[in-house]
């Protein structure tokens, strides 16, 4: 028989419960913001409408940085656009994943000697998903929104906080490919 | 006093779960005409949860006090909205005129955090929604006006019990030109397809909004719902006879709010100068022709 004696829980315990909580929330309601780059982004159309439907999900698309879960990053990344990458995740508010699609952020893909484009995504930002292809198809791309599903349901998506945890280590790449992180802003200056 | 107050933070509370449900609702709706399964009902308690659940960033005290006093004022008009002419929080206190006056509170909360947070587009969509607001505000008032001088009272029991007298019709059948006009004024107020110009996520990254993340959306998203609760509610008073029962309420709102949305949902987007030019001419022409028709030559259907 089970006891019927409250036990008072450990405040770490609360705040796991807690947590799980509002990881139901949050992989049920993913928004995104697509950074669309390269030629992978014309993949994200029919996961969007009445062919695969992401909304069923509970996948939307949205305006601003302040306001979506998940980046996606589609494609190559050229020195130019990581700048503005790199602002446009730090803009997100926690918890923030990031998805990379496509061969072009996970080695460069056929861009691989480029002087401009940047190899690996996951040595500047942390990603939790990589859906590989050139490109991929619609259906490895709705598979990567459900694997990250499971991922969060895992707790296996903490790209966000390793961002905090080796933030020297992803500066230090971030300055070694960019020699300076800043956007200038030409308009003003 | 105090059942009172309590009686009226249920009214809100209730309006704030039917609206998320029926937008829920509706949402599959609009993915039904668009040929698509659509999400889960609950879709919209997911969304507002979620973005509870996350942490935010600030840009100053104006920014997170603007959007407390916007949910607090629309939660305090809330409070005076009747559910049926029996279910009111506050009896006598139900005048449409309050409604106007205090759902100015929300608004203007929301366009001084908005303001507070110093993004350009965030001014553009404020000053885009008090246009829209200009623009519609007109005609809308001189119908209800006209409602007003037919009944005698501008009380929105008032209005309601005497479109229940068995020689009334409703508003909506009475005054022809006035309940499409009502119509039209309400998809402005609720910010539906071809008046949305003020959120516009394409063009100005969803204006008002476009620096809010985490809680203080979710606060925003839970203030957008009670007013569209308080809007559609007067609508179902003023025009559709109110409602002597819940259940009445209930299916009346729904029909009226799944309505807008399919008309809503095949609609492409105004600019700001095409919703003014819109409203002031046919709603203003065919209100004030109705005004006329039926105060001056009392023909009432």
């Amino acid at each position: 028989m089970l006891s019927t004696k409250f036990t008072k829980l450990s405040k770490e315990e609360v705040d796991r419960k807690w947590w799980e909580i509002g990881d139901f929330f949050r992989r049920n309601s993913l928004w995104m913001l697509m950074y669309c780059t390269g030629c992978c982004a014309i993949e994200l159309p029919p996961a969007m409408t009445s062919a695969y439907d992401m909304e069923r999900l509970g996948m939307g698309p949205m305006a601003t940085p302040r306001q979506a879960d998940v980046l996606l990053v589609t494609g190559y990344l050229s020195l130019k656009t990581l700048r503005r990458l790199i602002y446009t995740y730090e803009q997100m508010s926690e918890p923030k994943y990031v998805v990379g699609i496509g061969s072009c952020t996970i080695n460069g893909g056929i861009y691989h000697d480029s002087h401009a484009v940047i190899n690996q995504l996951n040595r500047y930002v942390p990603v939790d998903v990589y859906v590989a292809g050139c490109m991929p198809n619609t259906e490895a791309v709705m598979n990567g929104f459900v694997d990250l599903m499971g991922l969060i349901k895992t707790k296996k998506a903490n790209g966000w906080k390793d961002y905090h945890a080796r933030n020297e280590w992803y500066m230090a790449n971030q300055k070694a490919a960019l020699g300076e992180v800043k956007v200038h802003d030409e308009f003003h200056e | 006093m105090i059942t009172n107050i309590l009686f009226g933070v249920g009214v809100a509370f209730f309006g704030f779960v039917l609206q998320t449900s029926i937008a829920g609702v509706n949402r599959k709706v609009v993915g039904r005409v668009q040929k698509r399964y659509g999400p889960k009902w609950y879709q919209e308690f997911l969304d507002i949860f979620k973005l509870l659940s996350k942490r935010s960033v600030t840009h100053g005290w104006i920014f997170d006090f603007g959007v407390i006093m916007a949910l607090g004022g629309i939660i305090g008009t809330a409070m005076f909205m009747p559910i049926t002419s029996d279910l009111v929080a506050f009896a006598d206190f139900d005048n449409f005129f309050i409604f106007v006056y205090l759902i100015a509170v929300g608004m203007l909360g929301m366009a001084m955090s908005a303001s507070g947070s110093g993004n350009p587009l965030a001014s553009i969509g404020v000053m885009r929604a008090l246009t829209t607001m200009l623009a519609y505000e007109v005609p809308f008032m001189i119908v209800v006006l006209t409602i007003i001088k037919l009944t005698g009272t501008s009380s929105v029991t008032g209005i309601a019990e005497f479109q229940q007298l068995a020689s009334n019709n409703w508003f909506m059948i009475a005054l022809p030109l006035g309940g499409i006009v009502g119509v039209m004024s309400l998809m402005g107020m609720i910010g539906k397809k071809p008046f949305e110009t003020y959120i516009a996520p394409a063009e100005i990254a969803s204006g008002p909004m476009v620096e809010y993340g985490g809680k203080q959306l979710g606060m925003l998203f839970i203030m957008h719902e009670i007013t569209v609760f308080i809007e559609v509610s007067l609508f179902v008073h003023l025009f559709l006879g109110g409602a002597e029962n819940v259940v009445l309420f209930i299916v009346k709102y729904f029909l009226v709010y799944t309505t807008l949305n399919i008309i809503s949902s095949v609609y492409g987007r105004f600019k700001i100068d095409q919703v003014v030019l819109f409203f002031y001419k046919w709603p203003i022409l065919m209100a004030i022709s109705q005004a006329f028709v039926a105060i001056y030559l009392g023909w009432v259907i």
